[in-house]
Formats: structure tokens, sequence, C-alpha cells
């Protein structure tokens, strides 16, 4: 084994090599090595999905995959929903609809949110929930976070 | 979680040459059980070994009316794919079933059947289909693989390389699931094939996954849930837990076989 591994990868589409720990998780290599912490640490076991990221295009609890994993892959986090020019639509209806409330489960929300309108053609309401439990909120009962995503994806409540 | 040492295998030989110098070394597959179990501090492996750089693992195929699929595929893979779609509609909808968006994109069909929970849903697949599990020593059948809570027919150093389904004529899994992890706390799988018909059930067993010969043998003269409604599993031998008893997961084995029979159709 080596203790440390050199990983190359896309990170919000640009091109990284870092060299890091092998055993260091995703989750802290974004949030303690690159101080990108919009993707929240929370549970740390993969129970409440507020470190959700896309990992290849599929979304991807960040606290239970390693850094040395993202090699040769195309990672996605929550800063990089915002381009030159804003928002990206879901983090807008999030606003609109009041979704938030404290906000901690927001981005890794919004990350999968963003997942299931981008791979879902023919989502229903009740599609877009069940698309939606691994994100634990205490706070807002969902209900607006249901409006929010049904809102981008076009689909009635 | 405690300290290991982290191995990044190339190969599946490789990784099985690395279980064999270490005896407290686990494979790490998705990851989506062994690492909570870590975070926990309910296992603590002397050293990783990752196979997410084994390329040749994942991967779906069909051949011959037998659907092959890589170890290292994820159940949003199995969910998702035409050629399961077409061959086994039953183990989509199976995949598609399992835990959360997140645990589907990185959990594997190898890291579920090599752990053989005994509320994950793969085994009953595995049983009530006649599934072969190909690994880096041999082939194994699916009925000699599963012989206990956790426990499989593994040696310690052999990795599961892929899994063979035989399409069936007829096959439907029917799970009442834990609303909050989304296991089983009953689930049947119900399989319809040239050499007869095949009940499994997940959940319920306390030895994980098992097969009821009384309604296989109903089932086999008069395929439809009416032949099995009136079967009852002794709860002699289930599980019994805060989410469900013995009873009640008795009671469950027969809805869900029916229910599971009617979805065969």
């Amino acid at each position: 084994m080596s203790a440390t591994v050199e990983i190359n990868f896309t990170l919000n589409g640009r091109k990284r090599q870092l060299t890091i720990d092998a055993g260091l998780s995703a989750l802290n290599l974004l949030r303690d090595k690159l101080d990108m912490t919009g993707t929240k640490y929370a549970c740390g076991e993969g129970e409440c999905g507020a470190c959700t990221i896309l990992v290849d295009g599929l979304s991807v609890n960040s606290c239970l995959m390693y850094a040395a994993d993202f090699d040769g892959r195309d990672i996605v986090t929550i800063e990089g929903l915002r381009s030159d020019k804003g928002f990206d639509p879901m983090q807008d209806a999030f606003v609109e609809h009041g979704a938030i409330q404290c906000g901690f489960c927001m981005p890794g929300m919004i990350m999968q949110a963003r997942h299931l309108a981008d791979t879902n053609k023919d989502l229903t309401y009740d599609g877009l929930k069940r698309g939606l439990e691994g994100n634990v909120c205490r706070c807002t009962g969902y209900k607006k976070v249901f409006d929010a995503v049904a809102d981008v994806i076009g689909i009635a409540k | 979680m405690y300290p290991f040492n982290y191995h990044q295998p190339k190969s599946a030989e490789e990784a099985a040459h690395i279980l064999a110098a270490n005896p407290e070394a686990k494979i790490l597959a998705g990851g989506q059980t062994l690492l909570p179990t870590m975070k926990q501090r309910l296992a603590g492996p002397s050293d990783l070994v990752d196979l997410g750089a084994v390329g040749d693992l994942a991967g779906i195929s069909e051949k011959g009316g037998t659907l092959r699929i890589g170890a290292m595929t994820p159940h949003a893979e199995v969910a998702k794919s035409p050629v399961v779609a077409k061959a086994i509609p039953a183990l989509a909808a199976l995949a598609g079933g399992i835990g959360d968006p997140h645990v589907r994109s990185v959990g594997t069909i190898g890291g579920s059947v090599a752990n053989n929970d005994p509320a994950a849903d793969y085994p009953a697949a595995c049983i009530a289909l006649g599934a072969t599990i190909h690994t880096t020593n041999r082939d194994i059948a699916a009925d000699d693989f599963f012989t206990g809570l956790f426990q499989t027919a593994l040696a310690d150093d052999e990795i599961i390389t892929a899994i063979s389904f035989p399409a069936a004529k007829k096959a439907a899994y029917t799970k009442f699931r834990n609303p909050a992890s989304r296991y089983a706390i009953v689930g049947v799988f119900v399989a319809q094939a040239a050499g007869g018909v095949r009940v499994a059930v997940t959940g319920a067993g306390e030895n994980g996954v098992f097969r009821v010969g009384e309604m296989e043998t109903a089932l086999d003269k008069n395929f439809s849930a009416d032949a099995v409604a009136g079967i009852a599993v002794p709860a002699d031998g289930l599980n019994s837990d805060i989410h469900a008893n013995a009873e009640y997961r008795a009671h469950l084995i027969t809805v869900m076989a029916k229910r599971a029979v009617a979805a065969a159709g």
C-alpha cells in the first residue's frame, strides 16, 4: 500500500491534480483540503444526504466515498451549480418557494434535485418524493421542497 | 473509525493476493454498508482493499438467455439497464428499490451478495432465479453460497467477479420495506423457470434468505395467487425486532408471496 495517492479529476468543470492521503474521504477532501464548504458534513454515515455531490452524473454521499476514487471522474458540487449567468434555476426555485429554514440540508437537497431533473424525463410528483428519499430535512416538512422541484421540472402538484 | 491501511489494486487477482497476505483485511466495493459500519466502530479491518480502480468488474451483458452482471455494477445501473429490463424485469425493479438514490449510485451487487445481510434484496433474487456466483477461484451455485447470517461460501481471499442469472419465464419481487432504511422487513422473490417454481424469502429468516418448498409445490401445480393464499410459514426461526415480530413476518410472507405471484402474472 501507499500512504498517499495521486488523483486526477474534474471538479466543477476544472481539471485538478492532487496528491492526497490514501483513506481521505471525498467529503473531507472537499471541505478541509479544498475549502469548499458548501457540501455539508452532518451524519457522516450515509443516512442524511447533506453531503450529496454528483460523481459522473450520479448522486453520491461524499462521506461514504474515498477521495482516491475521484480519480478519472467528473465531480460536481453545489459550488459548481452557479455559473456566470447566476444561480441554477433549482437554487432560485428553492428561494422562491421558501423551501429553506435552517438551510443546512439544502446543498445536498439541491444537488439531488438537480440530478433528478437531469435524469428523469417522466417524473411524477410521487416519483420526485421517492427520488428525494435519501435527503433528510429536520425543519421544512418537505412540502415546499417538493413544490420547488416540481416547479423546475414542470410537473403538476 | 479505527486506522487502517488502504490499498487500490488494479486487478481482482492483485486484490486477492492482498487479502491472502492480510487476514484482517476487508474488500471495499461500494462501501455503503462497510463504511458506516467502520465509522460506528463495529468493524475495524486492518486493511481496506478498494476495488474502485479494478475496471473489468463492472458491466452487464446477456447471452443465450443468461444475464451476467459484473460484481462492481451499482444498483442504479442494474435498475436502468435496458438489457436487464428485457431479460429479467423483476431484477431491474428489485435494484431500483434498494436503499435510496445515493446508495443505488454507489452500492454494488457484488458487495450486497458478499455481505449477505439477512434483509438485503439481492440474495432473494439469486436463490429464486438459480443464479451462479462467479469468483476469482470458481463458480458457486447460489443454493450453496448463502450459508447463514452474514455468512457465505466465500473463502477469505476469494472475490466475487460477476453473477449470472438465467432468465425466468415469469418472475416478480415484492417487498414490505422498512420506510426508513428501505431494507426488506419481508421480501419475496417468485420465479417460474424450466426447472419449476422457486419462492425465496429475505428479511424474515434468522439465518438469512430461504426457500418455501410448500409454496413452490403449490405454484408448480397452479401458478396463481390463490395457490399460496392458504399456505402459512411457521414463525419459528423468523426474526423478531422493533420493526416486526416473528408472527407478523410469517403473516407478511404469505401476503408478499401472493402479491409477487400476481405481479409475475
